[in-house]
């Protein structure tokens, strides 16, 4: 089994939400909103929104409030199909956010200033993160962890590392490809679909590509 | 007049909830608490029996203490008068009709100020629960601890001359906390959003036998064999009552069925026998109707009757957050509520239940979910999970942790 020489660091991750003055109530008002927010507004409503969203239709935030409070079905698909995977900064999600809504609009004009239902409450994530006194040297080791995770924690590692590492992959996977050398194994946890699965789901997903290399 | 400090309950061990949340939850937790170790807390609010509020602190206050903060609680005290002013407070802003007395506002200042006198706030974080005890803020003067405000009230449409009057005393603390992003207003300090939790462990939510489930529905005559349908809450305008009971006889017209209206009364809700005798009159002549008027102590009776019922209904007409909504999905109930306040962050529209706007669509829903048992379970089903993902006590103590946390680091 092969052993790593820098050890990976479990974290305990949790989150506040903290609500902001900003609540725009038509579309072309979100997509100013969109732009001037902080980059934890944006995280909040799109990477943070992710890990709690297995009673509304999107994971986006944005993408929630364009469908119920706008009505505006193909603007909220759109928005909903905005990969964060593909982002490691937030002023490129941010961009993308932007530009979605403008050419919809654009395309759409009478949909800029129809009020909504209810404002768009922007919010801004306070994230708390504390090392755990759990690291791990080998594999087995890190199954162990991440069995022992919470799932925000988890969420933490597998998700929002792409804006800590400013990378696109995950914590687990970026310490397999750099402790362990085994890239094939890093591939396979970063395609674990954390869209399309529960945090539940992910864990398992993760462990299960870990299992046959446990020996190696 | 003296603050007084309610009795301490009995809680379960922090590890006792792992079989529920989860072991990974509890170990962080404690990683958490390890970090605030040894601050103290003071809570404070007005009532120490009845309401959701009392509820949360009495469970809530054992635990904090577990993990290692020290922690008390204490009662502001004052006679029926206050407490009529403080209830007509709370129904203004909740929006509905205030009575303008300006007198009103000096004996809400006066009586804050006897109880300030009394009392101590020495620790790391007080805590003041909901707008009575607001003004004691001003014990913070020459103070370096940290003060929060906890809303529990849905302030989206507050009655101005009372909002204005109270916003002052918000404004000098270092954090509010709100149940839902719509009581939030323009105020110069930061506003989390913290959900209020039950304790699955409690005597109103733990699993019963059913025997003694069957036991306390034989004990208020209520049929057994028949569809049950109950709002549970204290006797209260804002609980809509007589709402319920205009639904109820809807869907009687169709269905038979029973309603079984539950609650007690609160210290600081000298309104209650008021509500209660109109709820009388308006349930007279139907023995189908029971009017369970039930004393605080009450919870083991509350749980056999929500585990009794084929539908809970929470038909206010506003509402903080609404934690018999909670309680009742927790227990796997089908739950018709009205779409108002925090009862938005619980039930999603046919995902974990059924919001109404108006007593004919809560009969109808009502009806709708009696002729259709398997989707009713469905429903039950989501809203446990969702209330176990984010509504249990456990998360209460670990996003109080996680804000002092915060203020911590801030002032540093």
């Amino acid at each position: 089994m092969k052993h790593a020489k820098e050890p990976f660091q479990f974290v305990a991750a949790s989150y506040l939400i903290c609500i902001g003055h900003d609540r725009p109530t038509t579309l072309r008002d979100l997509s100013q909103s969109i732009a001037r927010a902080s980059e934890a507004s944006i995280f909040c409503h799109t990477f943070h929104s992710l890990s709690m969203h297995h009673y509304s239709s999107y994971s986006s935030d944005f993408a929630q409030w364009a469908m119920a409070a706008c009505n505006e079905q193909q603007l909220a698909e759109r928005l909903g199909g905005i990969d964060i995977r593909q982002f490691v900064a937030i002023r490129d999600l941010r961009s993308a956010l932007v530009h979605t809504i403008d050419s919809y609009l654009h395309a759409q004009p009478r949909s800029s200033d129809r009020p909504a239902f209810e404002p768009f409450f922007f919010s801004e994530t306070r994230e708390i993160a504390l090392p755990l006194e759990m690291r791990a040297s080998n594999l087995t080791e890190l199954s162990e962890g991440i069995r022992r995770l919470s799932l925000h924690s988890l969420h933490f590692h597998f998700v929002n590392s792409r804006l800590r590492l400013h990378l696109r992959t995950n914590d687990f996977s970026h310490w397999i490809e750099k402790e362990l050398d085994f890239p094939e194994l890093a591939a396979r946890i970063d395609r674990v679909d954390f869209y399309t699965n529960t945090l539940q789901g992910v864990r398992d997903g993760i462990l299960e590509s870990i299992r046959p290399w446990i020996n190696r | 007049m003296s603050s007084q400090a309610p009795a301490q309950t009995s809680v379960p061990p922090l590890s006792d909830y792992a079989g529920i949340v989860g072991r990974p939850e509890i170990d962080e937790l404690w990683t958490l608490a390890k970090s605030l170790e040894n601050r103290t807390v003071k809570m404070v609010n007005s009532t120490a029996v009845g309401g959701g509020v009392a509820e949360i602190l009495n469970r809530a206050v054992p635990l904090f203490q577990e993990v290692g903060l020290p922690t008390t609680w204490d009662v502001i005290t004052g006679g029926e008068t206050f407490f009529s002013v403080t209830k007509a407070f709370h129904n203004a802003l909740h929006g509905m009709a205030y009575d303008d007395r300006p007198e009103w506002f000096d004996l809400f200042l006066a009586t804050n100020e006897e109880n300030r006198r009394r009392m101590k706030f020495d620790e790391n974080f007080v805590v003041i629960h909901d707008p009575q005890p607001l003004p004691l803020v001003s014990a913070r003067a020459g103070k370096t601890n940290h003060w929060l405000w906890r809303c529990h009230i849905d302030l989206s449409q507050p009655n101005e001359r009372v909002w204005e009057f109270l916003r002052p005393f918000v404004e000098k603390f270092d954090a509010s906390m709100f149940s839902s992003a719509a009581f939030t207003h323009s105020l110069p300090i930061p506003q989390y959003l913290i959900a209020p939790t039950i304790d699955p462990l409690a005597d109103k939510n733990r699993e019963l036998e059913p025997q003694f489930i069957r036991s306390v529905v034989d004990k208020f005559g209520i049929d057994a064999s028949r569809p049950i349908i109950s709002q549970i809450s204290r006797f209260d305008r804002l609980k809509d009552p007589l709402g319920v009971i205009q639904a109820y006889k809807m869907v009687k017209k169709y269905q038979d069925c029973q309603l079984v209206l539950a609650g007690g009364g609160a210290s600081d809700d000298p309104e209650g026998s008021v509500v209660y005798a109109e709820v009388q009159e308006a349930a007279k002549g139907d023995s189908d109707i029971f009017l369970l008027n039930l004393p605080p102590w009450s919870h083991l009776e509350i749980n056999a009757l929500q585990r009794a019922s084929t539908i809970v209904v929470q038909k206010s007409l506003r509402e903080g957050f609404g934690l018999t909504v909670t309680e009742a999905l927790w227990k796997r109930k089908p739950v018709v509520a009205s779409a108002v306040g925090g009862i938005f962050r619980q039930v999603f529209h046919k995902l974990t239940g059924m919001l109404v706007h108006s007593a004919e669509g809560c009969a109808y829903q009502i009806r709708y979910l009696l002729s259709n048992p398997a989707l009713a379970q469905r429903l039950g089903d989501a809203g446990h999970d969702h209330v176990k993902e984010n509504f249990l006590i456990t998360h209460t103590i670990k996003n109080y942790l996680l804000l002092f946390w915060l203020l911590e680091r801030n002032r540093q």
